[in-house]
């Protein structure tokens, strides 16, 4: 018992790689503030696309959406960063981080913004064009606004997901939270670095984790 | 060469295919193997968990509970690092591949609890009254009239969550799990070159493209939505 | 006018003069709801000619939107937006499309929302009016927009009987203030009332129009006389 208290919440050991530990903290938090706008812009784009009138666009925007839904974020986010000096571009790991995020991330909201906006009957456009409103004032004014109150559990519940992802930026050597605690894990041989990590994640997320499942118990009574 | 060839060379270079193709199929199959594995006791162990929490029992929920937040809540590459480096200072060697697949199950079973438990929560009153009033037991109401009707209402989210938990097989990288990702990217560093990348990236397609068009296609047949 | 493959009106040939109120009639499926849709092309009619207020709609380059808030449309279903309140649902087209600032359109919200006696709603959220408040803050909402002719989608259809009369006295109230109205709804006894004339329509066709009183005393067609019985009783 002591063993495992030493290997994982040895609190000298937490101390001591706090200021590093605490730096990744807030790289991850501003990683998010990059990230996450830019997956909601992304995705509002890619729902808006995947409903237009166009065929053409319609269909190159599902085998978007389907692609990088396939591909795991981790692989998406090796292949941009590892594959792209081959074809001599050149990008720092954020880079590479920003640009295969919002390739994924974008696909994901994108679904949850068009079952938001396919959950909207059409008497809603109905009344909205009768009163001279443009398809794009519509869209903005009547249509999207209730979609996404729609669809917020599903947004919040995705934000969490990219949260978590923002820990693969480690693999590629990106300085945030989970980065400097194995940093610190590898110095120090002690594991408490990584609990300290944990930590930080669970005081973002968990009180959003619970609120999502009293949400989605709430919606099922 | 020209622009167009160099690019051929770089990412799609026939010698380097031939070479690495064995790497890249034993690669997809370990990921074939573990998804499978995680998918199986992922989902079975999430179902155990919801039908415990049926019986209301506090103890009992509150560690369900907090097993579930905790699971949902961490990135599971932070638990694969915790298990994975922490563990043999204790005295407890785990491989990597062993790791991944009880982290990827722990986070599967917490996130098909809940939903689950919501399909459990969401069967009418009436039907437990019901089931109930012909002097079927508690168990029996749950297994025979609660339990077949709330699964169906699970398919949809279940199916989407298990395709997302079961990509995170590529984390199995990080701690030398010989996967597919592990042995695209080792591959790219041997030959110097792109294209095991790219055989990589066609592998995943190739395994996951069918797997979102089926979670596509359950999630139409089965949309409950509310109009 | 075609829907998909299947022609759902032919040979609709009607003038609705200023003020008058053209009640229209006939059994489910007849086209009723699909010859209103077309008046603002919320449905596109194949061929044919829509004229308002002297201005052809289905003219290639027509500005849609500037002719659709002349014509006001009441739905069935209220359509009343669920993210806004009663002074919001009013006074959005006022803002968007006319461009009016924040007061004025509150003001004009305020009037048109007094008109049809819910005042005292502007701050409500749809979810907290009863149904034929609803329609009727739905009706202040087309109002609003001054419109030269309203087309009513059976108005009443998904009311509760004891909310029915306040809608029909709200409409009776634009009648008397000379509005231009066409009515789709199986209200006889408003028809019988407040219409001028009343078209029974049957199959995508008009089988029979005359003033209410001639055409339920004395129905021509074989078709009429059967539904003006079934209704009636």
């Amino acid at each position: 018992m002591d063993a495992l208290l030493q290997q994982f919440f040895n609190f000298d050991i937490m101390m001591q790689a706090s200021p590093i530990i605490l730096r990744g903290f807030g790289m991850t938090l501003l990683l998010c503030l990059v990230v996450i706008p830019m997956g909601l812009l992304g995705g509002l784009a890619v729902a808006l696309a995947s409903l237009s009138p166009i065929r053409a666009v319609r269909w190159t925007t599902i085998v978007f959406v389907d692609l990088f839904r396939a591909i795991p974020p981790l692989a998406l986010l090796i292949f941009v960063s590892a594959g792209l000096p081959f074809a001599d571009i050149r990008i720092s790991p954020f880079a590479a981080v920003c640009i295969s995020f919002l390739l994924n991330n974008s696909a994901y909201y994108g679904e949850i913004y068009r079952s938001g906006i396919e959950s909207i009957g059409s008497g809603q456009t109905d009344a909205s064009r009768s009163t001279g409103l443009s398809a794009t004032q519509t869209m903005a004014y009547v249509i999207l606004p209730q979609a996404v109150r729609n669809v917020l559990p599903d947004l919040v519940s995705n934000t969490v997901e990219v949260v978590k992802l923002t820990s693969l930026a480690s693999v590629v050597a990106f300085a945030e939270l989970l980065y400097a605690a194995d940093m610190a894990r590898s110095v120090t041989y002690n594991a408490s670095p990584i609990t300290f990590a944990a930590v930080l994640y669970l005081i973002v997320l968990w009180p959003v984790v619970r609120l999502l499942s009293r949400l989605e118990n709430k919606i099922e009574n | 060469m020209t622009q167009y060839e160099r690019f051929l060379d770089t990412f799609f270079n026939p010698a380097v295919m031939a070479q690495y193709f064995p790497k890249i199929v034993e690669g997809l199959l370990v990921t074939c193997q573990i998804a499978i594995l995680v998918v199986v006791s992922g989902i079975l162990f999430g179902l155990a968990l919801a039908l415990l929490r049926s019986y209301r029992w506090a103890p009992v929920n509150l560690v369900i509970i907090f097993f579930v937040d905790i699971f949902r809540a961490l990135p599971p590459l932070v638990l694969i690092l915790i298990l994975y480096f922490g563990l043999p200072n204790v005295g407890l060697t785990m491989s990597g591949y062993i790791v991944l697949w009880l982290v990827l199950t722990c986070v599967l079973a917490a996130f098909s609890e809940e939903i689950f438990w919501a399909g459990i929560l969401s069967v009418d009153k009436g039907q437990w009254m019901a089931s109930r009033s012909t002097g079927m037991s508690y168990t029996q109401t749950l297994l025979n009239v609660v339990m077949p009707q709330a699964i169906r209402l699970t398919i949809p989210p279940l199916t989407n969550r298990t395709i997302a938990i079961t990509k995170n097989t590529a984390l199995g990288m990080v701690i030398g799990v010989d996967e597919l990702l592990n042995e695209a990217t080792t591959a790219q560093a041997f030959s110097g070159n792109a294209t095991p990348l790219m055989m990589g990236a066609i592998a995943y397609l190739i395994l996951f493209v069918p797997v979102v068009y089926l979670g596509r296609y359950i999630e139409h047949r089965f949309a409950w939505r509310k109009v | 006018m075609s829907y998909g493959k299947l022609e759902v009106l032919r040979g609709i040939d009607i003038d609705v003069m200023p003020s008058e109120l053209v009640f229209v009639i006939g059994p489910s499926g007849s086209g009723k709801s699909t010859f209103l849709r077309c008046c603002n092309r919320l449905e596109e009619p194949a061929t044919g000619e829509i004229i308002v207020d002297g201005t052809s709609i289905t003219a290639r380059g027509a500005d849609l939107n500037a002719i659709r808030r002349r014509i006001g449309m009441v739905f069935q279903s209220f359509n009343l937006y669920p993210h806004l309140t009663a002074g919001g649902n009013v006074m959005l087209a006022l803002r968007k499309v006319l461009g009016k600032p924040k007061a004025e359109a509150r003001l004009i919200a305020e009037a048109a929302l007094d008109r049809v006696g819910l005042a005292d709603k502007i701050d409500n959220y749809p979810n907290q009016l009863s149904g034929g408040q609803q329609q009727r803050a739905a009706i202040a909402r087309a109002l609003a927009l001054e419109p030269k002719i309203m087309l009513f989608d059976e108005p009443t259809s998904a009311l509760d009987p004891e909310l029915v009369g306040d809608v029909l006295n709200v409409m009776a109230e634009l009648k008397k203030a000379g509005m231009t109205m066409v009515v789709v709804s199986h209200e006889m006894r408003f028809a019988k009332a407040a219409a001028d004339r009343v078209i029974f329509m049957d199959g995508g066709v008009i089988v029979e129009q005359g003033a209410p009183a001639d055409l339920f005393a004395n129905p021509q067609h074989q078709r009429t006389r059967d539904f003006v019985r079934q209704v009636e009783h």
